[in-house]
């Protein structure tokens, strides 16, 4: 019995090679390789599906279901929360683009896969300097995640079951970091802050005995600074308890690195650093810490290591301490994780180099003025209120329409053509009806103005 | 056959190596002049004591980035470039079509947090994706959180860790087989279970009466894949099932190779109640060296309410919808919606392919690995483990126990042999039940040329492990780079992760040569 290939456009066999092909194995028919599989589940009637559709019509067909989304820059979009707006260079969309990276696996064989590695290495490089941290993994899947491995590991390694939040984290991140820590008994206590915008050190104090690890985000989700980042380390470490920061990266630029600030975990999302939005997914997940050994073989996630052939004669890379990874501790790894996000990073790698650290002091310090201009017209508006104004904020803050809820608002915005923010009303009551909105390179002074020229007809029901 | 192939080989610095300060000149942002007057001002209200003074990246120009980075790709093995037979990995053709969706405007700028009315045309893909691969897998529902196979591991373990939970039960215990990938048990001790292992039996396929006498009610359920690593479909499957199912334990399948029964069989209907797949492998998106993946995981209608968000919904009213997660969901496992442009490939693919022409990659993926299969039985110092006549699935495992003693060369060797030749090596000393493993995945989409070849190829490499088994050793040659020290990557004393230890250690080295 012959077989010819009728609908699958990717099978390169012509009948004849097919014919050839049973013929070696001898068996007269493809079905005989499905003997062993019990009859009574071998599928008997074709069911409902879609396809098959040519290239074309299949791009037709994709683009008519995508064009029903309202997208950049048919809007003029403000929401962030670890999902930044942000020009991609072409430079980063070549590289990417390039199938060697593209098409490859993990590179399990270092010989073949230099190139992979070597971006893979250079992305941990770029990385640490801008963390000031020595030690970063090749990537997990996002920040969250990062955050949900960070306590875990600060977990295992304290013995205790307490992670203390610094307040004003993203809800899903946090919902994740539970998710995560809590079939080891892991539980999270949030302390907030002080009116001057500093964490809370008395109630931190108080609750560090017995705690894993204090994590907090700079900037926070609400898009300040807190004051006394640089003193927590050592809090923190007098009891015995780890510092964890998450950071939107290119505040780097600007504001001092974990490193800097004693932080013993850094998490992240490196989706900002040069990536397209994406609806949230791909995006890279950035897990760095100390050069400590205890630290290192807690560590989750790929690593990439600089060697020599073993002629001593040239430099490569490969993957390094797998002894703590999946494949081969089984049970007992430091985490389950396997592939990762590794083309993200060479994304992040290739835009890093571009921008250079003048470059990313550039972006940071732009980012940093357009958004504290935006503060101060806002501000001005008599019918906006502010509740953390004063505060060093960086992309984001956080306002509320006096007499209109944060969801009339964003409706009355969004009619206007403006993506104005996220409701933030529920998630924090204290604040009223409460809009985070952000602003990144891409805006402008224009954008804020017409930002508020569209607020100020919402709010006179123009 | 020759050994023609050479692989470029760019003495290649790194980015730290040709770094000038001010030799970037990239722009990143324009400043106006209302900007620009308050630039400084606004800088200087930042506190002294959070201003980072010091930061320690590279610049390059423009041309040195692009062409760094492109160099370094043409050092890079890629099913692109070449055959790629790297078993339980699934290293078939990444259609171009499909990375032109992934391109599209309408679909990479859209802000994950934007309001459902203004992502429709995400969501819509996402319930159109669903509804496939429930059909492909017998499953009712799906949740593309997870971002890889591992990820919807870790779902499905605390799906049946909840499962228990809600009715009261501790159970402590979820059983792998011994075959399992190594993220099955990683992924039950995440989720805070205890693993038993069961063995397999002599046919290579999970112990029937071992897993009877295993099964009780601290089992909260069984992790399988099927066909196994080993490329042998488990045809007790159904035993396996009630065996389970006597005690109320619940049967996950670890969907990550389905290329060998999509269209063929389903999970859903061997009694399966937890599936993950991995749409980097069988739905053909690229692996990106790594990543990003999508381990979506699909569950019976039973376990639905434990699946976690997102869930898209649609209703003519309200159009399509995140669905507002039950109680006694699982929680989230990753802030938005999953991987979602590697979704959007897998739909593109399937849209290419059909029902039939899914089919058809089943078939002829099953037919290409028992065909290379055939070639490489009859060839010396090759041992076929378990029953030889028993056909493969879309993937094999020979071991090489035969010919490293015969002639001291091992499995690595062969691998690194291959490349020499301008091939992939195939995944090695997996899985661990075989000795001296290698686990050849042709792929539907390889062509029977090359196929030949690499057959060819490798008879003629085991001849020379027979006659000159030196020159095996000192393979690879024709890569970038020679035979990789991978021990001296691993010392703790010459351990180097990054240019900031690299720098540190020449110092403390300078240093302590001083002295
Ligand atoms: C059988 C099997 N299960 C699970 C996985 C894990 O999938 P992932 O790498 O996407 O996490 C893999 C792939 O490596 C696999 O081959």
């Amino acid at each position: 019995m012959s077989k010819s290939i009728k609908h699958n456009p990717f099978i390169p066999h012509t009948d004849e090679e097919i014919a050839e092909m049973m013929r070696s194995i001898g068996i007269n028919s493809i079905d005989e390789l499905f003997n062993d599989i019990p009859k009574e589940f071998i599928i008997k009637k074709e069911p409902d599906f879609e396809g098959p559709f040519s290239e074309k019509e299949m791009l037709e067909r994709i683009s008519n279901i995508a064009v029903k989304n309202l997208y950049y820059p048919r809007v003029q979009l403000h929401i962030g929360q670890g999902i930044y707006l942000r020009y991609v260079p072409a430079a980063v969309k070549e590289i990417l683009r390039r199938s060697e990276y593209l098409t490859s696996y993990t590179p399990y064989q270092p010989e073949a896969s230099q190139g992979m590695l070597t971006a893979l290495f250079e992305y941990q490089s770029l990385m640490a300097e801008l963390l000031g941290l020595e030690i970063v993994n090749s990537s997990m899947y996002d920040w969250s995640t990062a955050l949900g491995e960070a306590g875990r590991m600060a977990i295992r390694l304290s013995g205790r079951k307490k992670i203390i939040i610094g307040k004003y984290v993203f809800k899903e991140r946090l919902e994740v970091l539970n998710t995560y820590i809590e079939p080891m008994g892991g539980f999270i206590k949030e302390i907030g802050y002080t009116t001057e915008g500093e964490l809370n050190v008395e109630e931190l104090e108080r609750n560090l005995h017995d705690s894993a690890a204090l994590y907090v985000e700079y900037p926070n989700a609400v898009g300040f600074i807190m004051k006394n980042l640089d003193e927590l380390a050592e809090i923190v470490h007098r009891k015995g308890a780890y510092l964890i920061t998450g950071v939107e990266p290119t505040v780097l630029g600007l504001i001092k690195s974990p490193g800097e600030i004693g932080a013993d975990i850094a998490v992240g999302e490196g989706q900002s650093l040069g990536l397209p939005l994406s609806f949230g997914g791909p995006s890279l997940g950035i897990f760095a810490c100390k050069d400590d050994p205890k630290m290192l073989r807690n560590m989750p996630g790929r690593l990439i290591g600089m060697t020599e052939d073993v002629n001593g004669t040239s430099r490569c890379f490969a993957m390094v301490l797998q002894t703590r990874e999946q494949h081969i501790k089984r049970e007992k790894a430091t985490s389950n994780i396997c592939t990762n996000q590794a083309l993200m990073a060479v994304g992040v790698a290739t835009y890093l180099a571009l921008l250079g650290r003048s470059g990313l002091r550039e972006l940071a310090e732009y980012i940093f003025t357009l958004t504290n201009k935006a503060i101060e017209k806002f501000h001005k508006l008599d019918f906006v209120k502010i509740p953390f104004y004063g505060l060093p904020h960086y992309q984001e803050f956080v306002y509320s329409v006096k007499e209109m809820t944060a969801d009339k608002v964003l409706k009355g915005l969004l009619e206007k053509g403006i993506i104005g923010g996220l409701n933030i009303a529920s998630d924090y009551p204290e604040l009223g009806e409460a809009i985070v909105t952000c602003f990144t390179e891409v805006h402008s002074l224009a954008s804020v103005n017409n930002y508020i020229s569209a607020l100020k007809a919402v709010v006179r029901h123009e | 056959m020759s050994e023609d192939y050479r692989q470029a080989r760019w003495p290649e610095p790194l980015l730290f190596e040709i770094a000038r300060s001010n030799a970037s000149k990239y722009k990143a942002v324009t400043w106006h002049d209302e900007m620009s007057y308050d630039r400084e001002s606004i800088i200087e209200s930042i506190p002294k004591s959070l201003l980072r003074e010091n930061l320690n990246l590279p610049e390059v120009s423009e041309i040195e980035v692009i062409r760094h980075f492109t160099r370094l790709s043409q050092m890079n093995y890629s099913v692109s470039t070449g055959f790629y037979p790297l078993g339980s990995c699934t290293m078939k053709y990444n259609p171009v079509g499909n990375e032109e969706v992934a391109m599209m405007d309408e679909l990479i700028n859209i802000h994950p947090l934007q309001d459902v009315s203004t992502v429709q045309g995400c969501l819509e893909i996402l319930y159109r994706l669903e509804k496939l691969l429930c059909t492909v897998t017998g499953m009712d529902r799906f949740s593309f959180a997870p971002a890889a196979g591992a990820h919807g591991e870790f779902a499905g373990c605390l799906i049946m860790r909840k499962y228990h939970l809600v009715k009261g039960e501790n159970r402590k215990v979820i059983i792998v087989p011994d075959s399992a990938h190594g993220t099955n048990p990683a992924s039950a001790s995440m989720a805070g279970f205890e693993i038993e292992e069961v063995q397999s039996d002599n046919k290579g396929m999970v112990n029937v009466e071992k897993l009877k006498e295993m099964m009780g009610e601290d089992v909260a359920g069984l992790m399988l894949t099927n066909p196994n690593t080993i490329g042998l479909f488990e045809n007790r499957i159904k035993e396996i099932v009630e065996i389970i199912h006597s005690y109320d334990g619940l049967l996950y399948y670890d969907g990550a190779n389905l290329n060998a029964i999509a269209g063929i069989v389903r999970p859903g209907d061997m009694g399966f109640d937890i599936v993950h797949l991995n749409l980097h492998k069988t739905f053909s998106t690229p692996h990106g060296g790594g990543g990003p993946g999508s381990g979506p995981i699909g569950v019976k209608k039973r376990l639905e309410k434990f699946l976690p968000p997102p869930l898209i919904a649609f209703s003519p009213e309200r159009g399509y919808y995140f669905e507002e997660p039950d109680k006694k969901s699982i929680g989230r496992i990753k802030a938005f919606h999953g991987n979602f442009l590697v979704c959007v490939k897998a739909y593109a693919y399937l849209l290419r392919l059909g029902w039939q022409g899914l089919r058809e990659a089943s078939e002829i993926s099953v037919l290409a690995s028992n065909y290379l299969l055939s070639k490489l039985k009859s060839m010396e110092g090759v041992i076929v483990p378990f029953d030889p006549e028993l056909p493969r699935k879309h993937e094999f495992v020979v071991s090489f126990k035969k010919l490293l003693k015969d002639t001291g060369v091992s499995t690595i060797d062969i691998a690194k042999r291959l490349l020499d030749y301008g091939f992939h090596a195939p995944t090695i000393y997996f899985p661990l039940i075989v000795e001296e493993a290698f686990m050849v995945e042709p792929t539907e989409t390889e062509p029977k040329r090359e196929l030949d070849r690499y057959a060819e190829t490798l008879r003629q490499i085991i001849k020379e492990a027979y006659t000159a088994p030196e020159n095996i050793k000192k393979a690879p040659t024709n890569m970038s780079v020679n035979r990789v020290d991978e021990v001296k990557a691993n010392h703790p004393r010459t351990i180097t992760l990054s240019w900031k230890i690299y720098t540190k250690r020449i110092k403390s080295k300078e240093e302590g040569e001083e002295k």
